[in-house]
């Protein structure tokens, strides 16, 4: 068995507000081991991006335990480069907001930068990036604090559909080739079995853990654009649409 | 890949630089006669006596009183004057306003309670403080200073608020995952992201110091444009006044111009 890299037990979390009490989480339970992409899917505003942040200790859950062994990196939903800074700046934010700014960590950061393709754009502007590459290059930002556990928050939503795919298969390699663990919050039930190990699905609010999927895909090329080739793709798609239960 | 490293140019594309060029020579050219335009019919009908020049003054006449000023030395005593006082008024203005922004922005509850005192004071007519900053503060530069700063000071807090406000959450909250103090957040993000704000709020700064100043100097003074205004109001010499009037214009273009270069030099990511 491999290493418990999160652990959540019965994690509830209400927010308050003027008009009363929500209950958004509710007994929320599993497990995250070390190499793992797991997918958090549920309907909208069920409290996905919360749980993202309970697990990262930006909040605090009302109930339960969240245990972390590890370093974890947070991707938000947009890139959110400061324009005000060029790429080289950006990528080493996190570095100087922890103080950990030195040699042999700009060296690092540097490396990241030339093994995915921004090298000679170290000294341009957010702005004169594409999509993609911004994407990158705050994928960048995150890995230089050597993460264990990367978070993703609805991390492509912000991009069209063709960068979409395009880029969630890069970072899907760029993570595992850098063998990290994750945990991918999305609303896109494709995007989840393409990238993911397992998927938690949530319910409505109060949300509570409906079911855990286990996906095995049977395909050689086990990258998200490749394996939605494969022929459980569809079941898959199909059984979590339906557990999702979506009435509009 | 981004900068236009091509050295062929299309014959097209030299047409249309043409054109775009040719354009703005027009508008600059067009501005220049409109306003040698103005002075030149001034000039004329106040020579052949269409309009009385001792009511509107005249340019030649208006060169005339600016050679004597200066020959005698009071015409940059008199700018000195003013400009030094509306320099002084604009930096203490803008810097009080900044320190007093931060601390609204760094506390919530801090805010709160300022918040309808800054609204009265917007509201009120800076001006009728003018006699109580007299009274306090005797008839020398002080009282001016301080209309200017009166003048500008709550304008400036209450764009620069709304601009720290204005910041992205979400920025905030990605350094938050890294982890970062309140004071990180202001310096790393609010303050740099605030920057078009800060220059904003400067330019709008910049004018009404030169109101806050003038107005002081009406009420008391003993030298400076705005006195020589009011003198020259009072004595009926028209001349006096116009010149001032023009020398007042010319120099608050030129710090509006200083501005705008600061803010190309500051903002280069735009």
């Amino acid at each position: 068995m491999n290493k418990i890299m999160v652990s959540l037990k019965d994690v509830s979390f209400n927010y308050h507000t003027l008009e009363g009490e929500t209950e958004a989480l509710k007994n929320i339970s599993f497990d995250v081991y070390e190499g793992e992409f797991v997918g958090i899917i549920g309907p909208s505003g069920c409290g996905k991006s919360t749980l993202l942040s309970i697990i990262s200790g930006l909040l605090k859950p009302s109930y339960g335990s969240v245990e972390v062994n590890g370093k974890i990196g947070y991707m938000l939903q947009k890139d959110h480069l400061f324009e005000w800074r060029n790429i080289w700046q950006n990528a080493l934010l996190g570095l100087e907001i922890q103080k950990s700014l030195t040699e042999e960590s700009k060296k690092y950061v540097e490396g990241l930068l030339v093994k995915y393709g921004l090298g000679e754009f170290k000294n341009h502007y957010p702005n004169q990036l594409s999509g993609g590459m911004r994407q990158r290059a705050a994928l960048i930002r995150t890995l230089a604090l050597k993460p264990d556990i990367l978070l993703l928050d609805e991390a492509f939503s912000a991009l069209d559909y063709q960068t979409r795919l395009a880029i969630s298969d890069e970072v899907y390699k760029i993570l595992k080739y850098e063998q990290k663990t994750a945990v991918i919050v999305t609303h896109d039930i494709s995007e989840a079995i393409s990238m993911c190990d397992r998927i938690v699905v949530l319910s409505n609010r109060p949300a509570h853990v409906k079911k855990i999927y286990d996906i095995v895909l049977t395909c050689e090329d086990r990258t998200p654009i490749g394996c939605r080739k494969a022929p459980e793709f569809r079941e898959y798609f199909n059984s979590i649409w339906k557990e999702l239960d979506v009435h509009v | 890949m981004y900068e236009a490293a091509t050295p062929y140019i299309s014959k097209e594309h030299r047409e249309f630089l043409k054109k775009v060029k040719r354009k703005n020579v027009l508008i600059r050219v067009t501005q220049f006669a409109l306003l040698i335009l103005f002075f030149a019919t001034w000039e004329i009908v106040a020579r052949y006596k269409i309009v009385d020049p001792f009511l509107v003054s005249q340019p030649s006449r208006m060169l005339k009183t600016m050679m004597t000023l200066s020959q005698n030395g009071s015409l940059f005593m008199h700018i000195w004057v003013t400009l030094s006082e509306t320099i002084i008024g604009f930096t203490l203005g803008t810097i009080i306003g900044m320190i007093i922004a931060i601390l609204l922005w760094w506390s919530d509850f801090l805010s709160k309670v300022a918040e309808p005192y800054l609204v009265v004071l917007n509201s009120l007519p800076k001006i009728a403080l003018g006699p109580i900053f007299i009274v306090w503060m005797g008839n020398g530069e002080a009282p001016i200073i301080t209309m200017a700063l009166a003048i500008s000071l709550i304008v400036t807090i209450i764009s620069l608020q709304t601009g720290f406000k204005e910041v992205d959450e979400e920025k905030i909250k990605l350094l938050k995952t890294f982890g970062a103090t309140k004071m990180q957040i202001l310096t790393k993000c609010i303050l740099p992201a605030s920057v078009p704000t800060i220059i904003s709020a400067i330019k709008i700064n910049i004018g009404l110091s030169w109101v806050g100043v003038i107005t002081g100097e009406f009420l008391v003074s003993k030298a400076g444009l705005g006195y020589l205004i009011v003198y020259g109001g009072q004595i009926f010499k028209l001349d006096l006044v116009m010149t001032s009037v023009m020398i007042l214009s010319i120099l608050s273009a030129l710090m509006y111009i200083f501005i705008v270069y600061l803010e190309k030099k500051l903002i280069r990511w735009r």
